[in-house]
């Protein structure tokens, strides 16, 4: 009899460990968004332009350098930071300057950032400054985009296309 | 530290008394947390090759392969597939359960640091193994997996551009991704089967399976669930959309919504600062320790028995270094003995009998020597009187013995139980210096220095020397090995063992008594 009821209460500690690790192997339920939500992300790696301009080399500073070394011009390493702003329906919601990366300076600035927004259409516009100057903008987006819940707008930067690339919107102005 | 260990320490010892009674103390699975823990690996190890054989390693084939391996062959690759997953979470499970038992059981210590220490690093490896497993999968938890850790490691600064950045919206990640993540989800693992055998290293005799019959029942228990809650995939990954709501492996993810709440820095901060107090452990706070084992070669004849029974490796057997005919001797390495005593139990040389010399064993605690621990004996023995005269030889780490003691019960306490050379038994009886002898240690899981209560076992039941003499008689030794909190059943015991004892001197005067009646006639 008291066997039986040995082989009884090991059921009850094996079942009792499959409940625990059956239950939290995929629950409770976890929520990242609420119901009508949706998210951005901005991001980008880019470096701007140079700090200092170049200049010319004198004949002794060239007769300085080895033969292999001599180049004519020499020119500042460090970048700029790049200034960037992102309105969402004529909001500011994200203002930075973004030095550069590297020990130098040399290096391309880089940022990632994502932000929670509601579904619907959103009036979106950036702003970034790559070269030397203190106002004004290199590249100016604006556009009209719509996002359902659950979407996800990414936001990169890319010259060769023109600037800011907004990727996931289902479509807008 | 100690009160702490004390509070975690008393419901391990109730549940682990259930468990004897449920499954005996051979196949009790609190005693078997780190092989139990090694099992589960293997399991792992096992059902991953088979779902790695149909694997893809592409980025819509990924997800397609493994939803094809778990419904169009549920009966073997789902259940693989299950059994992969829920080893994984067990093993968690397990690895959770032994750090804290063995902070409990204060087991982590001393020469025991070098397996604590070790043992840290391999809660990151076996998250680690998790984690990348559930990138593989590339469905909508997978998705939320690797988006959340790039974001997670980005926070440190090792990286150039964020990691992030190649999960920023569908089209920006290619197959390659899965090749990389393939390497590290068996990578991983073959690291941490490095470490958890690096992590063995310093125990003798280490427990890194269970018994065959908890070994059976586990996995039997893991194949029902695997019948009853398969493991699914959620969606497939779409990186133009967030996913909402999770079922979350919460075994190996439950770092990630603290991230999403704390921020990665935080959680970061969190994760290093409790794996250096980890580490730090051994030694917070720092306590003494006491005098290590000594060897006498005068009366060592390297034998070996000291350095087989040692639970710690810490003594091992070298070429002789005087003039005495044997070709070994016993060395004990200070940094690796515990002081525990089991050694001097497993000398044949620490033989209380002997008149013609010393009383100097060949290896031999300073702590309480052989002789210090026989003239202990003789002292106490002189308090008791009557029919049913008790010696209750205790362990300083089981149940106290001033709760013991008592009506013609004198008590004395070892390191460990193991500790005890049985020829003392037979000295303390055939010396009438008690009418029984009590061993009082630490359950059979339970032993501080893990292998006392075993080894003194083996030694009553003469299956390890050196053995208790036949000529012992055993109804006069009692053997209880309680944990502190039954001392009140380890008391009822021994007046029990009071009450026999009595009814043999009844028995033994009664005989005496026909024997002399019988003897009569012919006088």
């Amino acid at each position: 009899m008291k066997r039986a009821f040995q082989i009884i209460a090991q059921g009850v500690v094996y079942c009792a460990f499959a409940v625990l690790v059956g239950y939290f192997s995929a629950g409770p339920a976890y929520r990242l968004l609420d119901d009508g939500e949706a998210q951005i992300k901005l991001s980008f790696a880019y470096g701007g332009k140079p700090v200092g301009g170049c200049r010319d080399r004198t004949a002794a500073e060239l007769e300085a350098l080895a033969p292999n070394m001599r180049k004519a011009q020499v020119c500042s390493r460090e970048r700029v930071p790049l200034a960037i702003e992102f309105e969402l329906d004529d909001k500011m919601i994200y203002k930075n300057v973004l030095p550069p990366s590297g020990l130098r300076g040399d290096g391309p600035s880089r940022m990632y950032e994502k932000f929670v927004i509601g579904a619907g259409e959103h009036k979106v516009g950036l702003r970034l400054r790559t070269t030397v100057r203190d106002e004004g903008w290199d590249y100016i987006t604006r556009r009209i985009v719509r996002v359902d819940a659950g979407d996800n707008l990414a936001i990169d930067f890319d010259p060769v296309a023109g600037g800011f690339v907004i990727s996931g919107a289902k479509g807008g102005g | 530290m100690k009160a702490l260990q004390s509070v975690i320490r008393t419901p391990f010892m109730w549940v682990e008394g259930w468990l004897d009674w449920a499954f005996g103390p051979r196949w009790n699975p609190m005693y078997y947390l780190g092989g139990l823990g090694f099992f589960y690996f293997w399991i792992v190890a096992v059902s991953g090759l088979y779902v790695y054989v149909f694997f893809d390693t592409g980025l819509t084939e990924a997800y397609e392969s493994v939803e094809s391996l778990t419904h169009s062959q549920w009966y073997l690759g789902g259940v693989m597939r299950s059994l992969h997953r829920y080893a994984s979470d067990a093993l968690v499970v397990m690895m959770v359960l032994h750090i804290i038992r063995e902070f409990a059981f204060d087991h982590y210590r001393g020469p025991r640091s070098f397996s604590w220490i070790t043992g840290v690093p391999m809660t990151w490896l076996v998250i680690a193994a998790g984690v990348t497993g559930y990138w593989l999968v590339w469905d909508e938890l997978g998705q939320y997996v690797a988006v959340r850790s790039s974001e997670w490691l980005d926070w440190l600064p090792i990286f150039g551009e964020p990691i992030a950045r190649n999960f920023m919206h569908e089209g920006s990640l290619d197959d390659r991704f899965f090749t990389l993540l393939i390497f590290l989800h068996i990578a991983v693992p073959l690291i941490l089967l490095l470490v958890m055998w690096i992590h063995l290293q310093r125990v003798s005799y280490a427990k890194w399976k269970p018994a065959r019959g908890l070994a059976l029942g586990t996995l039997a228990m893991l194949l029902v669930l695997s019948f009853v809650q398969p493991a699914v995939s959620h969606g497939p990954a779409n990186l133009d959309r967030v996913p909402l709501l999770l079922d979350l492996d919460w075994y190996y993810l439950f770092a990630y919504p603290l991230v999403d709440e704390w921020g990665a820095g935080t959680v970061w901060m969190i994760a290093f600062v409790g794996t250096f107090a980890l580490m730090l452990m051994p030694w917070l706070p720092p306590r003494r320790r006491r005098p290590a084992a000594v060897i006498d070669l005068d009366n060592c004849n390297g034998c070996t028995r000291c350095a087989n029974d040692c639970p710690f490796s810490a003594i091992t057997m070298v070429p002789r270094t005087d003039h005495q005919p044997f070709e070994q001797q016993a060395k004990v390495d200070p940094d690796l003995c515990v002081s525990c005593g089991i050694c001097v139990g497993a000398c044949p040389t620490a033989m209380p009998f002997r008149v013609s010399s010393d009383l100097v064993p060949g290896i031999d605690l300073p702590e309480l020597t052989a002789r210090q621990l026989r003239d202990k004996i003789h002292t106490l023995a002189e308090k008791l009187e009557g029919h049913s005269r008790v010696l209750i030889i205790g362990c300083k780490h089981g149940i106290q013995s001033r709760k013991l003691v008592g009506d013609n019960r004198v008590a004395i306490d070892l390191p460990c139980a193991g500790m005890l050379p049985p020829p003392y038994i037979d000295y303390v009886l055939s010396k009438d210096l008690a009418d029984g002898v009590a061993v009082v240690g630490c359950r059979a899981g339970e032993c501080q220095y893990r292998l006392g209560q075993e080894w003194s076992e083996d030694r009553f039941e003469r299956r390890r020397d050196p053995n208790l003499r036949k000529r012992v008689p055993r109804e006069r030794l009692a053997r209880i090995w309680r944990a502190p909190v039954e001392w009140r059943r380890a008391l009822a015991d021994i007046e029990v063992f009071q009450q026999n004892l009595t009814r043999l001197a009844e028995q033994s005067e009664t005989a005496g008594v026909k024997l002399t009646k019988r003897k009569e006639p012919q006088s």
